[in-house]
């Protein structure tokens, strides 16, 4: 029904796809799998007519059709289900459910019969509890999913993409969905479906397509007879080649971070474990796990219950909340303790780079210095001799290029950019330096050089607890390293005892080593 | 991936944009320049005389020090509507009976003190109360108006005699130039200093720039966001002494419409409304702008309505040229 062959999508710099072929049937339910960064979310924007590929036919039932836009997609039968909804909260349910091709006479809208056309759906999804006329904001996560593949119903999808829809519903949810997704299949319609779960595809799937950096590796794989053990080195074995520094040759100083029992409802629970000055610990896991939400966590940007001592000491926040607790009191973790763990000497450097790091419009210096201000000034006012020097000597220090720290630092490569931030770290003696994807949107090069940066300053003596989605790059880098599957660590242990493999099989099978 | 692509199609800049004082405002001092060479034009006789100039300068010195506050709320990602409202309602309290019992110095300090708490009441709406900044300062606006209107039973208080100082500023002239336009150069010198050698002016362009990033460096943004409206009020507080020496009263219906001035001035003088940009330069050249046109229209004897018409444009054609030299340095 569905094919694709030889899509190319070229991003200024980056292959994202380089020749991907995939061939889907009618009524069937075909995955796609591949780790992050492999194309997936590329691909599938692709089709959903988001991006144009810039090489490759696309045949839909033996005609050439390449969407051209997100209504061209819709008008050739497929619809997305994106991971995060694309639903406008404040409209109702039948509202959302008909968007773009409401009942309407003259342009006025018949609430009537969109109310009833709606009941009509979600009644076939196995759904009518879901009211027409609520509002979707007020819905749980697990009816937005429905109303968005009521949506896609709606709209008569003969192709239906779901990127990762499991990841926001509860055990018997998915049970619901798939029962919809047979249901669907049955009547002819094709599923294109996206999961990291090994489980999930065994039960639901029909054929897999693996993708590896940006390539078909393998196209349609039985689904319920191939043998994990072969996906997972499908999508390992990457031809990117990895340079990492060596690892330190002193045993790991005092500890600069504990936590205990750390726990933030929703997105990780009853976490512990400690970072040594000079020791990398990295956190695997995949988006959702709970990786980045720990470093928020610790940092202070987030609400968690549990203990975080840096240095030794117990972070006390000003103003704290004693959370009540049945067993016994314990420390809330406020948000916007931030500006106490700066003082502590914690750092971060977030994933979002551009949306949470940098102000891209400032010099190279301003952002540097950014979070060290005061140490330039007496009084509040800002020596700025001492601090252009002082950030001149830190973008040396990382090479960062080009060598004009007056430069915007829009202007800087992602790598360049990833460097700042680190430098602004740097200042003012810091002794936890939490970093989350510090690579990511950096090209294979610069990565060697952050590399040796990230472990040049774990040689200085800082703890670093580093979170990344490519394993390769926890397991190179991390002395030690914590498995997370869904909020839980599942496994802790030395790097040097843990491969790839394994890990992506505790990451997706959920089985601890 | 598609992050991966973003990233990297950045990273091939050709030139730094430019930095240097005289090419930022190079627009503004050419407009600058058209309207005073209509004004030689139109009214050679008139125009240039030092009488005239003067006139200028003080017109502009009270939404001038109003000004300077706002650039610093806009350029923090904020806005702040009820300029004109607090300065009316400073000056109403200044000039009431048991305020002026006290003499200038108090009137003076009350001035300021009930811009800066109504400031302050402002920045902790926005900051720890979570209202929308345009909300907040909306109501504040409208409350404060109310509350001088309760102050002073709608009626125009005058300075009374033996407070002379206050009224002095507007009439003592050193080298010919009244002392009111003195205190206006003074709070842009200093405006200009804070934002642009201290501490707080560099975490003013980072809060408003990127709060979530400002917030992470260990910034308190919401300290920060409350003294942004504080020094907003206090520069209210400061343009209300301005105006009851300028026009001999308290009174609150003063001030009308300045918000709307001011925030004109601050985006003509290149300030971007989100935040994160700006200088008080700019702003100052914006508002000089705004003002030589009121000055041209009268001296035209042009319709005052037409002069509305003629704002409105210039700040379209300001902001959509500022829109392309944006696009043309970030490609």
């Amino acid at each position: 029904m569905l094919v694709m062959r030889g899509i190319v999508k070229q991003f200024p710099g980056v292959r994202a796809l380089d020749g991907v072929d995939l061939d889907v049937r009618a009524g069937e339910v075909h995955c796609l799998l591949g780790q992050n960064g492999a194309g997936k979310s590329t691909l599938i924007k692709v089709l959903a007519g988001a991006h144009r590929p810039d090489e490759g036919t696309i045949e839909l039932n033996g005609v050439p059709a390449a969407p051209a836009s997100p209504v061209d997609a819709i008008r050739l039968g497929i619809a997305t289900i994106y991971q995060e909804l694309d639903l406008v909260d404040g409209l109702t349910v039948a509202d959302n459910i008909f968007l773009g091709h409401e009942h309407a006479r003259l342009g006025f809208t018949d609430r009537r019969a969109a109310n009833r056309a709606a009941g009509e759906v979600l009644a076939r999804l196995g759904h009518p509890e879901i009211r027409p006329s609520t509002e979707v904001g007020r819905l749980p996560p697990a009816a937005k999913q429905i109303v968005s593949m009521a949506r896609a119903l709606s709209r008569e999808a003969r192709l239906i993409v779901m990127d990762e829809p499991s990841a926001a519903l509860a055990h018997d949810e998915v049970a619901n969905l798939f029962r919809i997704i047979r249901d669907l299949t049955a009547r002819g319609v094709a599923v294109v479906y996206i999961s990291h779960r090994m489980e999930e595809i065994r039960e639901i799937g029909d054929r897999v397509t693996v993708l590896k950096d940006g390539r078909t590796i393998a196209v349609g794989l039985p689904a319920r007879d191939t043998p994990t053990s072969e996906i997972v080195s499908l999508m390992t074995g990457r031809d990117v080649e990895y340079v990492f520094p060596p690892r330190a040759s002193r045993p790991p100083g005092e500890e600069v971070l504990r936590v205990e029992d750390l726990s933030s409802p929703g997105a990780f629970a009853g976490v512990s474990f400690s970072v040594r000055a000079g020791e990398i610990v990295g956190l695997a896991g995949l988006v959702g796990s709970g990786r980045s939400e720990i470093l928020e966590a610790v940092y202070g940007a987030r609400r968690a219950t549990g203990h975080v001592r840096v240095g030794g000491r117990p972070v006390r926040r000003a103003g704290l909340l004693q959370s009540v607790r049945r067993d016994g009191p314990l420390r809330a973790l406020r948000r916007g303790g931030v500006v106490e763990s700066v003082r502590l000497g914690m750092g971060l450097a977030p994933e979002e780079r551009k949306a949470q790091a940098l102000l891209l419009d400032q010099s190279v210096t301003a952002n540097i210095t950014l979070g060290g201000l005061s140490g330039f000034a007496r009084l509040g006012w800002l020596d700025r001799a001492r601090e252009r020097a002082e950030a001149t000597r830190l973008a040396e220090a990382l090479d960062i290029r080009p060598r004009d720290p007056e430069r915007p630092v829009k202007t800087l490569s992602g790598g360049n950019q990833q460097k700042a931030v680190l430098a602004r770290w740097l200042l003012g003696g810091r002794r936890l330096l939490l970093l989350d994807e510090p690579t990511r949107g950096v090209d294979v090069g610069a990565r060697a050089e952050l590399y040796t940066v990230i472990r040049r300053l774990a040689e200085d003596g800082i703890g670093v607890l580093l979170v990344s989605s490519e394993v390769p790059e926890v397991l190179g880098l991390a002395d030690r390293v914590l498995v997370l599957r869904e909020g839980t660590v599942i496994h802790q242990g030395d790097a040097r005892g843990l491969d790839e493999h394994r890990v992506l099989d505790m990451i997706m099978n959920g089985r601890a080593a | 991936m598609a992050e991966a692509g973003r990233t990297v199609a950045e990273a091939p800049a050709t030139t730094a944009a430019p930095r240097s004082f005289e090419l930022r405002h190079l627009g503004l001092f050419v407009a600058l320049a058209l309207l005073v060479a209509v004004g030689l034009v139109t009214r050679p006789a008139a125009f240039a005389t030092a009488d005239n100039l003067v006139s200028i300068l003080s017109l502009a010195a009270t939404i001038g020090v109003i000004t300077v506050g706002a650039t610093f709320v806009i350029i923090g990602g904020g806005i702040d509507l009820s300029v004109g409202a607090v300065m009316a309602l400073a000056s109403v309290w200044a000039t009431t009976v048991a305020t002026q019992e006290f003499g200038p110095v108090v009137m003076a300090i009350c001035a300021i003190l009930v811009g800066t708490g109504a400031g302050l009441v402002n920045g902790l709406l926005v900051a720890y109360g979570r209202l929308v900044p345009f909300i907040a300062t909306l109501a504040m606006l409208v409350a404060a108006r109310g509350l001088a209107q309760r102050m002073s039973d709608r009626r125009t208080q005058l300075v009374r005699p033996d407070n002379q100082a206050i009224v002095d500023l507007a009439t003592t002239r050193v080298l010919g130039v009244p002392l009111l336009v003195y205190v206006f150069a003074l709070v842009v010198v200093l405006g200009w200093i804070l934002l642009n050698r201290t501490t707080f002016g560099r975490r003013t362009y980072a809060v408003g720039g990127n709060p979530e990033a400002a917030r992470l460096a260990g910034i308190d943004v919401r300290r920060h966001t409350m003294l942004l409206y504080a020094l907003s009020g206090l520069c209210c507080g400061i343009a209300a002494i301005l105006i009851m020496a300028r026009t001999t009263t308290g009174s609150s219906t003063h001030g009308d419409l300045y918000e709307l001035d001011a925030i004109a001035a601050v985006i003509i003088g290149g300030t971007l409304l989100t935040g994160g940009r700006g200088t008080i330069v700019g702003s100052i050249l914006g508002l000089l702008i705004f003002t030589i046109i009121t000055n041209l229209f009268i001296l035209n004897g042009l319709n005052t309505s037409d002069q509305l018409i003629a704002k409105g444009l210039i700040i379209v054609v300001a902001v959509l040229l500022q829109r392309r030299n944006l696009k043309e340095r970030t490609p």
